[in-house]
């Protein structure tokens, strides 16, 4: 155990940042054209999010199963190719997607909460993520053809799901939805710190926002 | 490949001696600095054996692990071309290292230097059954007949690997075995391996501002005739990063260095030991320079002082 405790954090970071970035003009070239579908499928989340029906809380549900589903098989092998611990990961997206389908989908425990307020600021994390997060990497210099796409990505993926777990406010959807969204925020966050980007500022303000603004809101709203 | 040993049927304590006078010969340390033109590429004997390697070779940590991308693959064979052209010759990985491994082998097989490579190698896994087969997939990976030299990175399960590579050492499926470290860890222990096992190589840290080994690793390394691997000469990246816009001084030009780069391995490479270095580029043009830095003159014990004090004042 002591060989293990005598790591640090930047030594399991075993790629430069140039590697970590061309991941994504590599996978979104693989997996064109799924961008528009997956963009589709977002924005459709959002337009709920503002005017929820009644089947709302399933079809947001149906619809983040499938991105988590999609970013476990198809993101997640990619990226074990520059790192092995990725691998490892696979389980616990999937293990989200099927979480979201047991409380969302079976559940109804993603189903908007009538608060106006709570939902306007749900609606505003879910814009950045499908929006504005893939102008990143245009923003940093990059290629627009390394955008992190919702649902392809797990990035923007999680950061929809911190939106819509918030605007559930669901004591069941907190606890068993939030914590892997939340979980991999702070693991892009920790890896984009190691990479010394600014970059980290966009899963860490996710973090902010849901724990230190929206949750407690959502919750008071559904006492 | 044109040195490999010639003699592989020594007794370690023929070996040792054969070594010794090599060592006294080849590693010409301190040497005078100023006045004499770059020579070849330096190089170092490996004590336990006498074979003379090249006193740079190169890292693949982080630099080589670019995954299935065609691009950078290609732009990793060409620093591996860069490298082999300047007169390079060991290059060194570790299953930890993603798919640096994969890289490399891709790499190799792309300029025709498979056969040539001094391939370095390590057994990195807590599961010490699974040590042997660790191996063989890390050499399918390399696309290699078998390794050079294969050691216990960090020291992870070191006592069942070392039996296994000394096995497989015994049997001629490997040359040579070692154990590694890095950024100082577990010193102890490593100290007392070297005392009390036969090891060929060990890998360290060192650089001028990470100078632990100094005190005891690397004198131990030259008692007991082990040759020592250089990891992290340049921090990371974080010196040169950090001597970026800062002119080269006088002193330091006075070694035949051009750049801060080939200052530190030249400070290395003057340490009386039998040190190679394996830093890591992703660059061919870095690794032509890290070559010619391996070249007569090197700092003498002042100059070294000086640049130590440089960089602490910095």
């Amino acid at each position: 155990m002591d060989s293990w405790l005598s790591y640090r954090p930047e030594d399991f970071l075993l790629f430069s940042e140039p590697v970590y970035w061309r991941l994504f003009e590599l996978h979104n070239a693989a997996l064109w054209p799924a961008q528009i579908p997956a963009l589709i499928a977002g924005l459709a989340l959002a337009v709920l999010l503002i005017r929820p029906t009644p089947w709302a809380g399933r079809a947001i549900a149906t619809i983040l199963a499938l991105a988590w589903a999609t970013s476990a098989l198809t993101f997640l092998p990619r990226y074990a190719t520059i790192n092995w611990l990725a691998a490892d990961l696979v389980p616990v997206l999937l293990l989200q997607a099927g979480l979201l389908a047991l409380v969302g989908v079976l559940g109804d425990g993603l189903r908007p909460t009538s608060n106006r307020g709570v939902r306007w600021a749900a609606v505003g994390l879910c814009v950045y993520a499908l929006v504005l997060h893939p102008f990143i990497a245009t923003l940093a210099g990059r290629p627009f053809s390394g955008a992190e796409i919702f649902a392809l990505a797990p990035d923007p993926t999680a950061l929809v799901s911190l939106a819509a777990v918030l605007a559930a406010g669901s004591r069941p959807a907190i606890w068993f939805t939030m914590p892997v969204p939340l979980l991999w925020c702070l693991v892009s966050a920790a890896t984009l710190m190691t990479l010394g980007t600014w970059e980290a500022a966009a899963p860490l303000g996710a973090i902010v926002v849901v724990l230190a603004a929206g949750l407690p809101s959502a919750l008071r709203s559904r006492q | 490949m044109t040195d490999r040993p010639q003699r592989p049927d020594l007794d370690r304590r023929q070996l040792l001696i054969a070594g010794g006078a090599a060592l006294a010969a080849a590693s010409l340390p301190f040497a005078p600095a100023a006045g004499s033109a770059p020579g070849p590429v330096l190089r170092r004997t490996i004590p336990s054996s006498g074979e003379r390697v090249p006193a740079v070779g190169l890292g693949s940590w982080i630099t080589f692990n670019v995954g299935d991308d065609p691009v950078l693959r290609k732009s990793s064979a060409d620093v591996m071309a860069a490298f082999s052209e300047a007169g390079g010759r060991m290059i060194d990985s570790s299953p930890m290292y993603g798919s640096a491994q994969d890289v490399i082998g891709d790499g190799l097989k792309r300029i025709g230097q498979t056969e040539a490579v001094f391939s370095a190698d390590k057994v990195w896994t807590r599961d010490t059954d699974a040590g042997p087969a660790q191996i063989e997939q890390s050499r399918r990976l390399w696309q290699v007949p078998g390794f050079d030299l294969v050691q216990v990175h960090n020291l992870v399960g070191w006592r069942a690997h070392l039996e296994t590579l000394a096995a497989m050492k015994a049997e001629g499926r490997l040359r040579y075995l070692g154990i590694t470290t890095s950024h100082g860890r577990r010193h102890g222990l490593f100290e007392e391996m070297m005392q009390s096992h036969d090891l060929d190589f060990i890998q360290v840290t060192y650089n001028p501002v990470d100078r632990e080994v100094e005190a005891r690793i690397l004198p131990l390394a030259r008692e007991r005739g082990i040759a020592v691997l250089v990891n992290r000469p340049f921090r990371r990246g974080a010196l040169t990063q950090r001597l970026e816009g800062v002119a080269l001084p006088d002193w330091a030009r006075e070694t035949g260095a051009e750049t801060w780069a080939q200052m530190l391995l030249k400070f290395v490479l003057s340490y009386p030991a039998e040190t190679i270095q394996i830093p890591a580029t992703t660059r061919p043009e870095h690794a032509r320079e890290n070559l010619a830095a391996a070249t007569s003159p090197l700092p003498d014990p002042a100059t070294r002082s000086r640049l130590v004090a440089f960089l602490q004042d910095l």
